[in-house]
Formats: structure tokens, sequence, C-alpha cells
């Protein structure tokens, strides 16, 4: 016993190496497994907190910028009035889409906290589970797709940026309707990549590229970006297309927080289906 | 002793708020990742225990990981830089038996060491952190290069803080 004890102390540097960076790669590896950030309760309340004071300290020098885009939002939500009705309290609105029977609610948030410089990048917004998110709602703004909302406490949510390893985003081009996914290769946070798209299919410079509806989170027709040169990869038959992102992250300021309210029936009636399907 | 103590816990609170509220968001050409929060191990007095080393490193990179959403990822890349320390400091050279220093700043060790000990140690940091981000070896030349290009921009602020706040008494 006493041996083991020595043993301990002499290498007790390397032992407690091994334990902390043990026990840190077992979180690392919880977090990316789940593709959520496990958030820990009260260290979130802080993160939070911190964000928001900063955010709206630096929200005053952005004053200009942001009323510019809102008062351009304005004038197109005015124009779209006769077609959908809108019922504005507080934190949200609701839009019904009559030519697809679906109804969305949009939660408007604030980004008070983004990063654009790592490999998987989440974006933190000053509402949470109280004001109706939650986990697994498309994040939009005015410009197009920003991301997933991957976790949700009281006030506040992380949301998965789509300058994320692990984003993949059911796609279509507009013009041919041909379907793919769009991923991020991390080189740049102003493109993105589309994948799958077989090469027979016509591309064009300038096709837009956005979301097809078929996820069951975002609503179909949101922008992604547009298609500036493409290519076939030699021995593949399937189109690598970088295309320039329609939102600036390095930019992002609000956005809007999106609930598909059939999201439950779709899920459920695929659940019960996949056992049909197999027969 | 305890002025040490002081002048450590100060530095941490404000290395950790440099970091989150202005660093964080140097999003120049997404390559540059200024992570200068390692400046608090770095500079931790030789005479630190081990134990101890390892344990500010594991609570630095903890602290990091809430503000950034993964928890584990900053954790794991400083505990590991914590743990490289002791041999990156005998590697650069331990300062003579006569010195009364205390702390391994560049006032008092030269910016010639203090230039390689912080490189050698940022550069390892920033490995370990983009390599763990990336969990694989697919985009090897990439990720490569993201470090060297952090490490550089990291060292440039790490030099560039330490003339400005050390002072040279000793």
């Amino acid at each position: 016993m006493r041996n083991v004890y020595a043993f301990i102390v002499r290498y007790h540097f390397v032992l407690l190496f091994l334990i902390l960076e043990i026990f840190s790669l077992v979180l690392l590896t919880r977090s990316a497994q789940y593709q959520q950030s496990i958030v820990v309760g009260a260290g979130n309340r802080v993160a939070g907190a911190v964000y928001a004071l900063s955010d709206k300290v630096g929200n005053y020098f952005k004053l200009g910028k942001v009323n510019e885009s809102l008062a351009m939002e304005n004038a197109i939500l005015r124009q779209m009035k006769s077609v959908s009705f809108m019922k504005t309290d507080t934190s949200g609105f609701w839009i019904k889409d009559t030519l697809y029977r679906q109804q969305y609610h949009y939660v408007v948030a604030e980004v008070i906290h983004n990063t654009v410089g790592k490999r998987s990048n989440y974006i933190m917004l000053n509402k949470g589970r109280k004001h109706g998110i939650e986990k697994d709602m498309a994040v939009i703004n005015p410009s197009g797709v920003v991301g997933t909302v991957v976790g949700v406490s009281d006030n506040f949510s992380w949301v998965m940026s789509v300058l994320n390893r692990n984003t993949r985003i059911s796609a279509k081009i507009t013009s041919s309707n041909e379907m793919g996914t769009v991923v991020w290769n991390g080189l740049n946070p102003a493109y993105a990549t589309l994948t799958d798209i077989p090469g027979h299919v016509k591309m064009h410079r300038g096709d837009t590229i956005v979301t097809s509806g078929y996820s069951f989170i975002f609503p179909s027709g949101i922008l992604l970006g547009i298609v500036q040169d493409f290519r076939v990869d030699n021995g593949e038959r399937f189109y690598t297309i970088p295309f320039r992102l329609s939102v600036d992250f390095n930019a992002l300021q609000y956005v809007y927080v999106v609930k598909n309210l059939m999201k439950e029936e779709q899920e459920k009636l695929e659940q019960t289906t996949e056992g049909v399907k197999d027969e | 002793m305890s002025r040490l103590v002081w002048i450590n816990a100060l530095r941490f609170v404000l290395l950790m708020m440099l970091q989150i509220l202005i660093m964080n968001r140097f999003n120049l050409y997404g390559y540059l990742n200024p992570d200068i929060y390692l400046m608090f191990i770095l500079l931790l007095p030789f005479e630190t225990a081990g134990w101890l080393l390892l344990l500010l490193a594991f609570f630095t990179g903890l602290t990091m990981d809430i503000f950034n959403g993964i928890l584990g990822l900053h954790t794991a890349a400083t505990v590991f830089a914590g743990f490289a320390r002791p041999f990156v400091i005998k590697l650069v050279g331990e300062r003579p038996d006569y010195d009364t220093t205390t702390q391994p700043t560049l006032h008092q060790m030269g910016v010639k060491w203090f230039a390689t000990y912080a490189a050698i140690l940022l550069f390892i940091h920033q490995f370990v952190l983009n390599f763990l981000d990336v969990f694989s070896f697919a985009e090897f030349w990439n990720t490569l290069f993201r470090i060297v290009l952090s490490t550089a921009i990291t060292l440039a602020f790490v030099i560039l803080f330490q003339y400005l706040f050390s002072s040279r008494k000793a």
C-alpha cells in the first residue's frame, strides 16, 4: 500500500494531468457527439448576462446601421400585409402561409455572442425557453439562413451557425429544383459549399440556393446564397459548388427564430410510417 | 507571497474579460484567433506547484469554454499547455540558481527567452485546440495554417501586452 502511495506522490504531476485531460476530453466528446453544447446551468446564466451587457454597450455604436436595415424590412413587410395577417405582440408574430397551409411563428432575438473564426462556430441569443424557443428551431435573418438552435436555457439560446463543421442543411437550386446538402469547409466565413448535386444538372453562375423545406426545421425557400463558381470533381459524378453566403456572419445583429408548428405532426408521421415503409 | 497571489488573481480576471469581450470578436479573415488568455498560465510564478499549475489551467480553460459553448475544448487544450509548461521551461532554459526573479515575464527574463517560451507554449496550445475542434486529420494543412496564424497573432498580442503593462522592477 505504501508503494502505491509513494508512486502516486512521485508521479502526481503526470497523474493529475491525465485525470484532468481525460475528464476534459470526455466532456468534449459528449458535447461533440450530441452536436449540442452541454450548457451548464449556472455557467450559462453568467455567460449570458455578461454577453447581454457587453452587447448593450456595443449596440449603441451600431444603431445607425440597424435602423437602416429595420426600415428596409418594414417596407417589405408592409407590402406583404395584404397576403398574410400579422398579429404583433412584444416577442413574436404569426405569418399564415396559405399556399402551403403551414403556420410559422417568428420570435425576434438579438445576437449577443458570435464567432466566425473557429471550425465550429456558435451564436448566443438573448431569448430562451421563456420566449418560446426550443431545440431544433430554425434561425434566420432578413438575408437568409443563420443556423439551428442546439441548446436552450430559460433566458438564452445557443445556435449552431451555418459556419460549423456539423452543418448539414437540405437545400435546392431554385432554377432547377435539384436537391443537395449545404456544408461549410472552414476556409472562409463568406462561403459555404453545396454538395450532392449530380453532374448532369445544368448550373449557372448566379443561381440562387435556398432551403428545400425537406427538413422539418427550415421553411422552404429561405435564401442560403448565390452560386459563384463551380466544378465537377474529376472522377466524381457530383458537383462541389462553393457559393457566397447571403448572410453576413460578421454583422449579425437581429435574427428570427422560426417555429414550425407542423413539425411534431410531420415527425410523428415519419416515425409511424418508418415501419410500414420497410415492408 | 500573497502579493503574487493578488497579482495573479487580478491578472486572471483582466485577461478573461479582455479575451471574452474584445479578443473573441477578432474575426478578421476567419483564421486569426487570438487566445491570449493563455498568458495567465505563461506568467504564473516559476515556483508554482505542478498540481496547482494544472488545476489553474483546468479552470482557466473551463471558464473560456463556458463563454464559448463547447465544454471541454479549451479546457483540454489549456490543461495540456499547463502540463507542457515545465518541460518547455527546461527546454528554453531555467533561470540560473542565483537569480531571484519569480515570474517568467518579458522584463525579467529577456525578450529572446520570453518570445521563445511563449511561442512554443502558444503553439502547443493552438495545436491541441484546433485539432480537437476539427476532430480529424482530414483537413490537416488547413488546420495547420490556422494554428500557425493564430499562434503568430496571439504571440504578437502577448508580447505587446508585456511591453505595455509589465513594470520593469524585479
